[in-house]
């Protein structure tokens, strides 16, 4: 079943038109793969289903994007409420400047889970399902930016997890880690998949490769072909396809 | 969907106040503001006319004015500036690019936050023995100039300062990457880029020093006399350079002293010129800071 | 242009004879303008080293002639009675508790109208209140004072009527008192603190937004929590140079508070310990003068403990999180 459903997304900054006609499909508990040169539109797409274009001055967008059958870009929507449940990873691990604990404990508390026990609870479990816990156990209190560059990646995707999101959005979430810290992460994805929903920027056809189920090519703004990784791995049907998968872009 | 839906927008209360707060606070600096200028220039309106603008306060000639503030108030601008602003700029400069994390630098960035806290009477106190005795400098604006040069130091230096580590670091590999010597990028690359900063500097310095009337007191003196200018050229010249030996109370200073004595149409008629002084130099010096952005 | 100037330099700088290297002529002008700017910071901290120096000076004899004990918790200031009492103790009450007020009245609106200009305000908005703020920060004390004097005294003397009808132990004021002067003060500052806090919270970084905000996060939560404690040094820094400014503060509450030595009850005639030095600096003589010297020492000695103080808490904010 199709998790969100994109029609015909238009996306402005200015008088700049960023995407042009998207229409894409996202299963649900399945790792979509956004892949395409840079520049071409993917951030500012995965940016879009959780509406953080919005902060974006000047931006406008046409066309729907659905979750779960509703509009996303509707009046009535709660923003706060969506993004609890479209949750998003980015490129820099940006731990906020406070503790460990804290720093999980930040979302849930924002929606208005005050009592500690139940902190307790959900961070442990968010940390855990971020094959974080092990490592932080006996540290919890200690300040978020002491960890290393893969365990604070790990951290904001605890965080993420700390709100039950139904949705992660990832934009490049390895790319700024060593080789090492860039397989548990992947394997950490794979894990997620099973119980959430996964749209991941790359830039590393490999890294889509070992983890996508689905995948789409962005092409100056445009989709140029989207379906299951091993359609469009092995067999393209857009020349253009091809020629970016063999790298030749 | 039910209960999962988004479509429904929730009202936080907490978000409510909190935003009710913020406007609140903000419409309050706006209506401050209006209602200060509208009250003051309806108040001293009436007072304000050439004679007033223009001569002093004469028992003989029966006049009241501010003529001889006014040149006073310039002369202490402009001499304070000609001194703190290569200073403060310097200073800035050396501390951001030149010292590095050395003990100098924090010895010296504490003496300027420690200047920045330092009330202006303490300035008169430290102007008038200092400036006054020991250099022999007397109630003149020469030493009004010197001491207020103190004073507004720090908000040269601290606003350069926030101005040059805005300045991106790359801008700095760039130039000196190309085989720019250092003070060669702090000219061409580093002072153009942070000239907004070091403008506001400037700006919040010029309004102290046209609004500084503790510091002045004891150092400038209140002398309303305006410069003699009947002597031939040679003669005017000498007139004016002399001035700054001589005693001279800014518009501030002579707002106080009307106040004082009661003399309340005086006063608001000179903090309508004040106003309309720091309103001026505050326009010309923002359209000169985004002439510069652009 | 570059060229031009580049001759301009050398033309002040001695180049040494023979210099074998084309670069040795930029390395020379770069030599001379690092001691020149060396030299500049040099002032600046002898600036300050003088004035205490002086300050010292000056106030030291009055200070070991008077006895600091009797100076800084004498309730009795009669500097020109028979034998003359130079006690402090209600001037530096009046100027803590004046400035306290002043700071968390001006600093609350501050704070959050520098919120404002940063996160939430939108043009023409934004470009409305920042220039009035920018307006309000050039206005002089003396204009404050004297629509402190002119507007708030009457009012205040009405609500003192008010408040005090009937009661035959309060001295009337007239409306010139503590809660005048903490007015006047707290509008003084406002500037001070906006326009440093804007800075502070416009240099938090986009990423510590976004991920608040993709967390779900709602915009008030994001910048009370986030922003501001990411901004803090900078707040404290409005914060402080705010408290400079209203304890430093002279000319505006001189007449406006009423300038008697008095205990700092909010209806009450009050001496700000600047106040006390301009209103006698003019005549003082002998160790009156150098108790006035001495008040200016207390004057600074808060201010550097503040700053001390301040300093101490940032630094340690800063090396708790890397």
């Amino acid at each position: 079943m199709s998790k969100i459903t994109v029609r015909n997304l238009n996306l402005y900054y200015g008088s700049r038109q960023v995407l042009k006609g998207v229409d894409l499909q996202i299963r649900e508990r399945s790792v979509m793969a956004l892949l395409g040169p840079s520049g071409c539109g993917k951030s500012s797409f995965l940016r879009c289903l959780n509406r953080m274009n919005d902060l974006t001055k000047d931006s406008r967008v046409e066309g729907e994007v659905l979750l779960d059958g509703e509009n996303v870009y509707d009046r009535r929507v709660d923003t706060m409420l969506l993004r609890k449940k479209v949750g998003m990873v980015f490129q820099q691990p940006t731990p906020f400047p406070m503790s460990i604990y804290d720093n999980v404990a930040y979302g849930p508390r924002s929606h208005g889970i005050r009592r500690k026990e139940i902190l307790d609870e959900i961070v442990e479990q968010a940390l855990q399902d971020a094959f974080l816990y092990g490592e932080v156990r006996d540290g919890l209190k200690r300040p978020a930016g002491g960890l290393s560059g893969g365990q604070k990646q790990r951290l904001c995707i605890a965080r993420a997890l700390a709100v039950s999101p139904e949705v992660l959005l990832m934009d490049e979430p390895t790319s700024a880690l060593d080789p090492s810290s860039t397989l548990r992460i992947e394997d950490l994805i794979k894990e997620l998949a099973k119980k959430l929903t996964i749209v991941m920027v790359t830039h590393n056809m490999q890294q889509a490769v070992r983890i996508s189920h689905d995948a789409a090519l962005f092409l100056e703004g445009e989709v140029v072909e989207w379906g299951s990784a091993g359609q469009i791995f092995l067999r393209p049907r857009d020349m253009r396809t091809e020629a970016y998968i063999s790298g030749r872009f | 969907m039910g209960k999962g839906t988004l479509y429904r927008k929730r009202l936080r209360t907490v978000e409510v106040f909190a935003s009710a707060a913020i406007y609140g606070a903000s419409s309050l600096a706006v209506f401050l503001l209006l209602g200060i200028l509208c009250y003051v220039f309806w108040k001293g309106w009436g007072i304000l006319d050439p004679v007033f603008l223009t001569s002093v306060t004469s028992a003989l000639k029966q006049t009241v004015g501010i003529g001889g503030n006014m040149v006073n108030t310039l002369y202490i601008v402009v001499l304070t500036l000609l001194v703190v602003m290569p200073v403060g700029v310097g200073a800035a400069v050396y501390l951001n690019e030149y010292a590095g994390h050395s003990k100098g630098r924090f010895l010296v960035e504490g003496a300027i936050e420690i200047l920045a806290g330092v009330p202006s009477v303490v300035f008169g106190l430290f102007g008038m023995t200092f400036f006054g005795s020991v250099l022999h400098m007397g109630y003149s604006l020469l030493n009004g100039a010197m001491t207020l040069s103190c004073m507004v130091l720090p908000l040269v230096v601290q606003n350069t300062q926030e101005a040059l580590r805005a300045v991106p670091q790359e801008y700095r590999a760039g130039a000196l990457g190309v085989g720019a010597s250092r003070w060669h990028m702090i000219r061409t690359v580093l002072l153009p880029a942070a000239r907004p900063g070091i403008a506001t500097g400037m700006i919040l310095a010029v309004g102290r020093i046209a609004g500084e009337s503790a510091a002045l007191l004891f150092t400038a003196g209140s002398g309303r006399f305006l410069p003699r200018l009947d002597q031939g050229l040679p003669g005017n010249v000498w007139e004016l350079l002399g001035k700054v030996k001589s005693s001279g109370g800014t518009i501030a200073v002579e707002l106080y002293l009307q106040m004082q004595n009661g003399r309340y149409d005086v006063a608001f008629g000179a903090a309508c010129v004040l106003l309309v002084l720091v309103l001026a130099i505050q326009v010309l010096l923002g359209a000169v800071g985004k002439g510069a952005g652009s | 242009m570059a060229c031009k100037a580049e001759v301009e330099e050398s033309f002040h700088t001695v180049t040494p004879v023979g210099t074998v290297l084309g670069s040795g002529r930029g390395r020379t002008a770069d030599q001379v303008a690092g001691s020149v700017l060396a030299t500049c910071a040099m002032v600046s901290f002898l600036a300050v080293a003088a004035i205490v120096l002086y300050m010292v000076q000056k106030g030291a004899p009055a200070i070991l002639e008077v006895g600091w004990k009797e100076i800084l918790f004498g309730r009795v200031w009669d500097p020109v009675g028979t034998p003359p009492r130079f006690g402090i103790l209600y001037i530096v009450l009046t100027s803590l508790v004046g400035t306290c007020l002043a700071v968390l009245l001006g600093s609350s609106v501050g704070v959050l109208t520098a919120v404002f200009l940063a996160e939430l305000a939108r043009e023409p908005w934004a470009g409305i209140v920042r220039t009035a703020v920018e307006l309000l920060a050039g206005i002089p004390s003396v204009v404050y004072g004297l629509l402190g004097i002119y507007l708030l005294n009457p009012l205040m003397y009405r609500l003192e009527r008010k408040v005090f009808a009937g009661s035959d132990r309060h001295q009337f004021t007239g409306g010139a008192n503590l809660l005048c002067a903490v007015l006047v003060l707290a509008v003084m500052i406002l500037p001070t603190v906006i326009s440093v806090t804007e800075t502070a919270i416009r240099s938090v970084g986009q990423e510590l937004r976004a991920a608040s905000l993709a967390l779900g996060a709602s915009r008030m939560q994001t910048i009370f929590r986030q922003i501001l404690p990411a901004a803090r040094s900078g707040v404290a820094t409005g914060v402080v140079l705010g408290v400079g400014r209203a304890l430093g503060e002279s000319m505006a509450v001189m007449l406006v508070a009423g300038n008697c030595v008095n205990v700092p009850l909010p209806f009450c005639s009050v001496r700000f310990l600047t106040t006390a030095i301009v209103s006698e600096m003019g005549y003082a003589q002998g160790t009156h003068r150098g108790v006035l010297f001495a008040i200016g020492l207390v004057l600074f000695g808060f201010i550097t403990l503040i700053n001390g103080v301040v300093l101490g808490i940032l630094k340690k904010g800063a090396s708790k999180f890397g």
